[in-house]
């Protein structure tokens, strides 16, 4: 999926690299662990998470993740969203749960990261 | 490929830097050319180590060789250490509190992940001294 079709189908605001939204986005992870992340997300997914801090970014940098979306209308403070703007990787954020996000991404054909290696 | 080596300084409960080091470490292997999926298993490692030392530890450091064969990264940590490397090792258990779990992390999932991405894993603690992990990651396919 193209990462601005994700932005229009969750209603999201994008908090940063809004030039980024043409990027394509193939596989999705879902977690509030960043451990579990690590462990087991793939290079260049999307992470969806309710966790906002400057954790989150490292934790895509290191893991390669391609963009990040804040769930439940949760925000970010400045120095989560600058240290995003650093690293580009572009965040977005829906009032939607958890829950609906993840249902709307596989209805519209994005899958998980499950069995897949690096 | 060249060789290289260094060492990044952590100080504990550091939270607005945790993390800083293995993205830094992660810019010099990239500026190295080694192969993508090699550097995420180094930063990935070397991320839930450098976490260990900022959550647990009063001070420590990630020193870091690199040549044509292999990575290595030895993390040193002046903290309480691990009194039961076994259990430590177990995925799930942790002794972090509830704060570094609301961070995300303390799931007791980071040494299993070091593991699980090095091919050589050595770990050495003594209670009341520290700890250290050392971690190597192949480079050559033959070894």
């Amino acid at each position: 999926m193209i990462l601005g079709d994700i932005r229009d189908l969750l209603h999201a605001v994008v908090l940063a690299r809004g030039e980024d939204m043409g990027m394509e986005i193939e596989r999705a992870y879902c977690a509030d662990l960043m451990s579990d992340v690590l462990a087991f997300s793939v290079n260049n997914s999307l992470l969806i998470t309710g966790l906002t801090n400057t954790q989150v970014i490292r934790t895509a940098e290191v893991a390669t993740i391609r963009a990040i979306v804040f769930v439940q209308n949760k925000r970010p403070d400045i120095q989560t969203i600058s240290l995003a703007e650093e690293k580009r990787i572009p965040l977005l954020a829906t009032d939607l749960s958890m829950f609906d996000t993840c249902g709307l991404l596989f209805e519209k054909g994005l899958r998980s990261c499950f069995g897949l290696e690096f | 490929m060249s060789s290289s080596e260094g060492v990044f300084f952590l100080t504990g409960k550091d939270f607005k830097n945790a993390g800083a080091a293995s993205s830094n470490l992660k810019g010099i292997l990239e500026g190295m050319c080694i192969p993508p999926a090699i550097i995420r298993r180094v930063a990935i490692a070397s991320f839930e180590a450098e976490m260990n030392v900022i959550i647990y530890a009063v001070a420590g450091m990630i020193k870091y060789n690199i040549t044509p064969e292999r990575i290595t990264i030895r993390v040193q940590d002046m903290g309480p250490g691990i009194p039961d490397i076994a259990l430590a090792m177990k995925e799930g258990y942790s002794t972090a509190p509830d704060y570094i779990r609301e961070m995300g992390f303390g799931s007791g999932m980071g040494l299993p992940n070091i593991k699980k991405n090095a091919d050589v894993l050595t770990l050495n603690s003594l209670a009341g001294e520290g700890t250290t992990v050392e971690f190597t990651i192949n480079l050559s396919p033959a070894e």
